[in-house]
């Protein structure tokens, strides 16, 4: 001890580290985040203005910033949901007994193109499309064959749908009553989240107005009727795929969500009623620490939006729920296996991050849609992260990292500067009809491509360690069964046969009268439902009366 | 390969893709166009042409597409050509105005084609005149030119029309802004679009004012300030008898025949500027003196007088251009 | 207004939204001095046929990622024949299996630019097929 007298004298170690970083020789490399933002070697204290009381908290206290829950993963781990569907309901409904006998723990339905948009599965439209990248749901009937012989009053199910997101909810309801199942024993989510599909996804049936009090009109049916259902997955993840930044996926989700609120607000509803069952569905790509930053940062600005902007006063209200994808987009088709590991690193970054369930891509996704294997192999990623990293022991474990306070704060602070420039141009749905969001997106999206193609970003297979590609498919390639089109039109044929025309024409009526008044619209699609009205009928009367939506133009 | 002729046959024959190659021709100062257009002459001069343009952002494309929705609704066919700025830095385009309009395209009564501006001195004006020459002749009975208000190069797109439509809107490009720009010079119908917006009647009475205090010719046409909020399809026939009030001026006292014949005049100098140019600098004759003179020392303006002079005086005898 | 452009549609057929690459494709040809025409979403075969037929185009490309590829590609393909466009050179790209990729490429009825192509290598190989095209039409078509 007495030797090592050089210790107390108080030596300045960050000037040192200066001099010897001035000194040092860097590799050639671009040190940014993946949006491209400069980053430090190096973050310290000087970094961070945290009061950590105000800022951070405790799990499961405001401001929510290291989690929605106390005991966090100790208390229940994530959901394990693997979104699947693809072909007929038949088909999809015994991919997801498959993956219940597996230990998955929800259900998450992906739909076909004409599903997503309303249209029929025998609508020239729709031909090549039906059953293709998910399942073709064109009535109650399919529904029922969808959720057979799986309980729907103890499954909690996650829809992927937006425009017509109404309609399949009707459809689910009823199938739920035919099991007699009460709607206020359904448990699930909607994705329902329109305002990002102008923006970002693209699947829409009429304008953003009608589209919107489609939504208040169901969020006051469920606070009603169905409780257990989250009505709206406010999701940022198809904004990043499409091409943001992680800081404009935060940003442009979290003003999308708090339009919701505003119209909920406007459309008369408490803000208690409603906003404990609004949640977040979020994308993690590969750049870890900005990931992770990103979800704490998600939390805190919910927090505090919802307490001291909207006056919420049920702290289930400040809760930034969320469910979480790994990034489509950092997948490559070269050398795919290498797939597992990219979408492990995501799946760690969303754990460590705190989402409440997670799903995990296969490596054959950019090819086609995964098999059996390549999905198990998914699931099975995040099962080791459950079971064996011992990482979800401890809560928020990273809090108090100079570097992912400073990266949480820096991306609190331009979410805040982009809700100003969106207030600043009129708002959310303005914004959408200016195609500013869509622009931005675009902007950011060629970036990243120019980036890429200049070697500033480096993409293994892509443009680096890549390897000549092996003759044929290198993996196995699932394919739908082309009569999936066929088999579907034989069946709504089928079942325009066998329905009862003039309840069909009574229910389409009391929809349009419901679009032309203020009945409750889910209220008038359920009876719809029942009726056995197909998709496409429904929308259509939707598409008459509200008019539909031009893509505007922004190249 | 085809030729002049053949086109010409496929034209009258009425294939639409005939329209569409010509336009190329056109635009490509391709030599075949002179010809072609030589023998379909006699079927121009029918059809109306409207010009519609502004600034960024202020509707045109919106209100494009309902003047073709009226034309359409009155039984009469009509032909679009939309024309964007090409990018300085590459030289190309992104042409994205037919998404506006984009259930005109399964409407075999409607055509349209985009056009980029190419950035060259007097040519898109000739090219675009050339375009509307072609729908003419194909039997198009409106033809619209719509243009963003930028520039001079899509200022002088105007030069292709009868009727100018200048839209304007509240916030993009105020009154003032458009005064500057010398759109209300050759406006023949002012629109403030978008009338359901905040500042709207502010730019309706700075216009009127800006219009009544113009110094005018004895028996010279006065533009009508119009309101509309062309998104909503409010007023847009209000926009459109405006048109028709124009066109019925134009009809009396030779005012179209002027309008024509100045037409033509831009049509005749855009083509023999581009073929002198063509000639005088492409073939390379002129490039090399003047390099040298430069190089020996002289002056630009020397150098240029002393060319000018010398092609003056025909001692510039430049090669054809191969293949006309 | 002398100068020949190659002049390319861009748009998506069928129902899928993800637009992403298409726009990014779309700018980077531009930037190769390309004169691109954007057609949007969800467009038919029939449209973008009669789309490029209007605008005299050199390329029709095409950007898919809903599965529908196999029906896609011979409907716009026969479309444009329909319409005296026959020798539009087609392209495409999105999610699309090797095999049906090679599938479609030995039919003839596309060139295909499977996830993760360089955008450069597609407008070099259109700028390098057009040139050999412009070549043997004399330099014009």
């Amino acid at each position: 001890m007495s030797a090592n007298t050089d210790a107390v004298t108080p030596v300045d170690t960050r000037a040192l580290w200066g001099e010897a970083m001035a000194a040092a020789r860097l590799r050639e490399a671009s040190f940014t985040t993946l949006s491209g933002d400069e980053l430090q070697a190096v973050y310290g204290p000087a970094d961070v203005e945290l009061d950590s009381e105000r800022d951070l908290g405790w799990p499961g206290q405001f401001p929510f910033t290291r989690g929605v829950h106390a005991s966090m993963y100790r208390g229940r781990l994530w959901t394990m949901r693997q979104f699947a569907g693809f072909g007929t309901a038949r088909q999809t409904n015994e991919r997801f007994k498959f993956l219940l006998d597996h230990g998955q723990t929800g259900l998450s339905v992906a739909f076909d193109f004409p599903t997503l948009m309303g249209y029929d599965s025998d609508d020239a439209i729709a031909a090549g499309e039906v059953g293709q990248v998910g399942v073709a749901i064109a009535s109650l009937a399919d529904m029922e064959t969808l959720m057979d012989g799986i309980p729907m009053g103890e499954v909690s199910t996650s829809m992927t749908i937006n425009g017509p997101a109404s309609i399949l909810l009707a459809f689910y309801i009823a199938a739920a009553q035919k099991q007699g199942v009460d709607p206020s024993a359904i448990r699930g989510t909607l994705q329902n989240d329109i305002l990002k599909e102008y923006q970002a996804q693209h699947a829409w049936l009429v304008a953003p107005e009608p589209a919107l009090r489609m939504i208040t009109d169901m969020m006051a049916w469920c606070s009603a009727h169905a409780p257990q259902w989250n009505t709206i997955s406010i999701s940022g993840y198809h904004i990043r795929e499409a091409g943001s930044t992680a800081a404009q996926e935060l940003a442009f989700t979290l003003a999308n969500g708090m339009e919701y609120v505003r119209r909920g607000v406007a459309a008369g509803l408490d803000v208690d009623a409603f906003a404990p069952r609004l949640s977040f569905f979020f994308d993690s790509h590969l750049d870890f620490f900005e990931e992770i930053a990103k979800f704490r940062a998600a939390r805190r600005i919910w927090a505090r939006k919802m307490r001291y902007e909207f006056g919420a006063s049920d702290p289930r209200s400040w809760m930034c729920r969320f469910h979480t994808q790994t990034a489509g987009v950092s997948l490559t088709a070269q050398q795919p296996e290498n797939n597992i590991v990219r979408t492990a690193f995501e799946a760690l970054a969303a754990v460590l991050g705190g989402t409440q369930s997670l799903h995990t891509n296969s490596m054959d996704e950019t090819l086609a849609l995964p098999t059996e294997k390549s999905v198990k192999i998914a699931l099975r990623t995040q099962q080791i992260i459950a079971e064996e990293t011992e990482v979800p022991h401890v809560a928020d474990p990273l809090a108090g990292s100079y570097f992912v306070e400073a990266q949480t704060a820096r991306l609190e602070a331009e979410a805040e500067a982009t809700f100003a420039e969106i207030e600043s141009r009129g708002g959310v749905v303005p914004c959408i009809e200016a195609g500013y969001f869509q622009r931005e997106i675009h902007r950011s999206a060629y970036a990243y491509q120019r980036a890429v193609e200049a070697g500033e970003k480096r993409v293994v297979g892509i443009n680096c360690y890549t390897e000549e590609e092996p003759d044929g498919p290198p993996i196995e390639v699932h394919r739908i069964d082309p009569r999936v089109g066929e088999e579907q039109t034989d069946g709504l044929a089928a079942l325009r046969a066998r329905r009862d025309d003039a309840a069909v024409g009574r229910a389409l009526d009391a929809v349009r009268e419901a679009c032309r008044g203020t009945d409750n619209l889910l209220e008038r699609f359920v009876q719809a439902a029942h009726a056995y009205c197909p998709l496409g009928e429904i929308s259509a009367v939707l598409r008459e009366e509200f008019g539909h939506f031009k893509e505007p133009q922004i190249l | 390969m085809s030729s002049a002729a053949d086109i010409v046959e496929r034209l009258k024959a009425g294939e639409r893709a005939a329209v569409a190659r010509l336009i190329s021709w056109a635009e490509n100062g391709d030599p075949r166009f002179g010809g072609a257009l030589g023998a379909l002459f006699e079927r121009v001069g029918r059809g109306r042409r409207t010009g519609i343009t502004g600034p960024p952002g202020a509707g045109k494309s919106t209100l494009t597409n309902e003047f073709t929705g009226l034309s359409r609704a009155a039984g009469r066919t009509v032909g679009i050509l939309a024309v964007d700025p090409s990018s300085p830095f590459s030289g190309g385009a992104l042409l994205g105005d037919r998404i506006r309009m984009e259930e005109r395209t399964s409407d075999s009564g409607v055509f349209i084609r985009s056009m980029a501006s190419r950035g060259s001195h007097g040519g898109l004006a000739r090219a675009a005149i050339d375009a509307c020459d072609v729908m003419d002749a194909f039997g198009f009975e409106e033809l619209l030119v719509e243009t963003v208000g930028v520039g001079q190069a899509e200022f002088d797109v105007m030069e292709a029309v009868d009727t100018v439509v200048v839209v304007l809107c509240p916030g993009a490009g105020d009154g003032i802004q458009a005064m500057k720009a010398g759109l209300l010079e050759v406006a023949d119908v002012l629109v403030v679009n978008k009338a359901d917006v905040a500042g709207a009647e502010r730019l309706l009475t700075d216009l009127e004012d800006a219009v009544s205090l113009r110094r005018r010719a004895e028996g010279a046409w006065e533009p009508p300030v119009v309101a509309c909020a062309a998104g909503r399809g409010e007023g847009v026939t209000g926009v459109w008898e405006a048109v028709e009030r124009h066109r019925a001026w134009l009809a009396v006292d030779g005012h179209l025949e002027a309008r024509r014949a100045r037409l033509r005049l831009a049509q005749v100098r855009g083509a023999v500027a581009e073929g002198l140019d063509g000639r005088l600098w492409r073939s390379g004759g002129l490039d090399e003196r003047a390099r040298a003179l430069l190089a020996a020392g002289e002056t630009p303006y020397d150098v240029a007088a002393e060319l000018l002079s010398a092609v003056s005086a025909g001692s510039v005898e430049p090669e054809e251009v191969s293949g006309s | 207004m002398t100068e020949r452009k190659i002049r390319v549609l861009v748009g998506k057929p069928g129902l899928d939204g993800h637009d992403r690459g298409a726009k990014t494709v779309a700018t980077v040809l531009r930037d190769h001095g390309m004169e691109v025409i954007y057609t949007g979403l969800h467009q038919t075969p029939e449209m973008i046929a009669e789309v490029a037929a209007q605008e005299d185009v050199d390329v029709v490309g095409l950007s898919i990622l809903s599965g529908a590829h196999m029906a896609l590609f011979p409907r716009v393909k026969s479309e444009l024949a329909a319409r005296g466009m026959g020798e539009v050179l087609l392209v495409g790209g999105g999610i699309i299996p090797p095999e049906d990729a090679e599938a479609l490429e030995a039919q003839g009825y596309a060139r295909l630019f499977g996830p993760g192509s360089p955008t450069e290598e597609i407008a070099e190989w259109i700028e390098a097929r057009m040139s050999e095209r412009l070549a043997g039409e004399g330099g014009r078509a």
